[in-house]
């Protein structure tokens, strides 16, 4: 071989001998790759493939050339539901990174509450979300929910879901209500791997808290925070059955975000082709919104995730 | 101030000032973090304590009387009501999704991540990358292809159309949890094992699977966490009322009981029991793994 890669030549000697001995076939891998592809890869292509179609559900596909796709970038409701799920994303992600960045941080620390309150805070993660939209939409009832009782002492208005800013909010919020010991876990365990000794200079520097926070914390869980952030931005755009349970994507169109169209488009008034466009600029609008964010933040943090994982 | 006129009388020695620092990080944390967290904790458990009290009242007291209060007279008539309107077969169809889910998803993952971590093909590699990409997935995306595939299977309204999507977006997660584990094993073990002529599935039986357990079982509750609480996959897969599991039960109560909101809410409990006391015996297992997912 006239190529050595740098890896062979570390492995060298008499471990070379061992190297091979005993590797798995890589076939081994291949019922899980099969599966994985029959279920989540090949029916991408499909959406991509039925995005061409006309579909109702019950004969079968007819393909219509880009007939959806002209229509999708002339659809005002599509126009709206992305911006709808763009504007939910980046409340979400605003709401979300900094409450879930200092509840990590300082979940990471060895104060005596942390235990409990810990364990506590992990409970929504236990309820699905259709568990929580229902609970919200109790809690929200502007007749006889806690809203009502409560409301009044924050200046919110009780009838917060008939409001079309109120009802996005509260989507974001009760996303991030259940999403929040996730993120929180994973800046957490972040944190956790920032080596102590980075604090003690600091200390011995007379840095205090915040300067320790905003010099040494923050840089170090840039990755934590790429990778919690794609985590969201793909979390969020698919706050469906939030949205079926809490609004119906109302008040009028108001929370009609890109999934809830899909859904509304497919399933209800039974044009699965378009159905499937709206499914396939979804998978393009987070995927793009990832890949800016891993370029933005970074080209070889995704990679140490990886290692990290 | 007080520090600067100690430290003009006496210099504290710098060892001593940085532990005077931990102990005090010790014992209180950051304290504006530390409220910070208080106010959370207020966030999370009105909304939990409301479910649990309103839960155990009479309707008209739910409908009538202050949310935050606790009941006047507590009743279990609510969760009578919601044990009598086919609870069991929704618990039941529940169950046998998330251990067929957590079943499928070991038995196939578990030899991905050794291949992704013991060979150094590019077939394995690619193989990772796609799992790696696969997170990125929205189950929405494909739901529309899967309604056909389903179909086409003859899956249909079966607990099956529900299982096997359910397992495989379950998969990516569980293949970057267990190599990430998995990879913690030693060369130098596989080695010993490798002169001693162990073939490569006495290694992983033996060696690799064994000093993974905590991968395995945090994937093996996260996935069922995933079948538990799933929703769009049995709302578009399956139709008929014996195939429902809880989370379509629950939508479906919500309009059966109607402004009945206290047996709602007791059915909202009532579905979450059985993950709460698997969340019990294995918090441990849970919290950490899902705390490795951030990477370094």
């Amino acid at each position: 071989m006239s190529h050595v890669s740098p890896y062979t030549k570390v492995r060298g000697g008499r471990r070379a001998a061992v190297g091979n001995v005993g590797r798995p076939p890589v076939g081994w891998a291949l019922p899980g790759i099969l599966f994985f592809a029959v279920f989540a890869i090949v029916p991408l292509a499909i959406a991509v493939y039925l995005s061409f179609c006309h579909w109702d559900g019950l004969n079968s596909p007819t393909p219509v050339g880009v007939d959806n796709w002209t229509r999708l970038f002339k659809d005002p409701e599509f126009r709206q539901a992305a911006w709808l799920s763009l504007l939910l994303t980046t409340v979400s992600w605003a709401f979300q990174t900094p409450v879930a960045l200092l509840l990590g941080v300082w979940a990471a620390g060895r104060q005596r509450s942390r235990t409990f309150l810990s364990a506590v805070f992990f409970i929504p993660l236990l309820l699905s979300t259709t568990a929580i939209a229902m609970l919200f939409h109790a809690l929200l009832d502007p007749n006889f929910g806690v809203i009502k009782q409560i409301g009044p002492w924050f200046g919110i208005d009780p009838n917060l879901m008939g409001s079309s800013t109120g009802a996005l909010l509260t989507v974001a919020f009760v996303g991030g209500w259940q999403f929040m010991p996730f993120h929180t876990l994973i800046y957490q365990g972040g944190a956790r791997q920032i080596p102590e000794v980075l604090y003690q200079a600091a200390a011995i520097d007379g840095a205090g808290m915040l300067r320790q926070f905003f010099h040494i914390t923050l840089p170090q869980l840039r990755n934590t925070i790429t990778t919690s952030s794609v985590l969201m931005i793909v979390g969020s755009l698919t706050y469906f059955d939030t949205v079926l349970i809490m609004t119906k994507g109302g008040p009028g169109t108001d929370t009609t975000i890109l999934p809830y169209l899909m859904y509304r488009t497919g399933f209800q008034t039974y044009d699965l082709g378009y159905a499937a466009a709206i499914a396939t600029a979804l998978v393009i609008v987070a995927t793009g919104l990832s890949l800016i964010l891993v370029r933005f933040s970074g080209f070889g943090s995704m990679r140490s995730t990886r290692e990290g994982m | 101030m007080s520090v600067d006129t100690r430290r003009a009388a006496r210099p504290a020695p710098a060892a001593f000032r940085a532990r005077g620092t931990a102990a005090r990080r010790r014992r209180w944390g950051n304290p504006l973090a530390g409220l910070g967290s208080l106010v959370w904790l207020v966030i999370v458990v009105v909304p939990l304590y409301t479910l649990v009290s309103s839960s155990l009242m009479h309707q008209d007291e739910a409908l009538s009387g202050d949310p935050l209060a606790f009941p006047t007279h507590p009743t279990l008539d609510n969760y009578n009501t919601v044990l009598h309107s086919g609870f069991f077969t929704l618990l039941g169809n529940t169950a046998i999704v998330a251990a067929s889910t957590v079943a499928i998803v070991l038995v196939l993952s578990v030899p991905v991540a050794y291949v992704a971590v013991r060979t150094r093909s590019r077939l394995s590699s690619l193989a990772f990358r796609t799992f790696l990409l696969g997170v990125a997935i929205p189950a929405q995306a494909v739901i529309v292809p899967l309604y056909l595939l389903i179909g086409k299977m003859g899956l249909y309204d079966t607990l099956p159309a529900i299982i096997l999507p359910t397992a495989a977006f379950a998969m990516p997660v569980a293949v970057l949890v267990l190599s990430g584990t998995m990879r913690d094993v030693s060369e130098e073990m596989y080695e010993a094992m490798a002169l001693d002529g162990a073939t490569p599935l006495r290694m992983l039986w033996q060696l690799a699977i064994p000093m993974s357990k905590a991968g395995i079982s945090t994937v093996a509750i996260f996935s069922a966490l995933q079948a538990w609480n799933g929703f769009l996959f049995p709302l578009i897969l399956t139709q008929s009322q014996e195939k429902r599991v809880l989370t379509l039960g629950l939508f479906n109560f919500m309009s059966q009981f109607g402004v009945n909101i206290p047996a709602v809410l007791a059915a909202i409990v009532l579905s979450v029991v059985p993950i709460f006391a698997v969340y019990l015996v294995a918090r441990r297992a849970l919290v950490n793994g899902l705390m490795g997912v951030g990477g370094k």
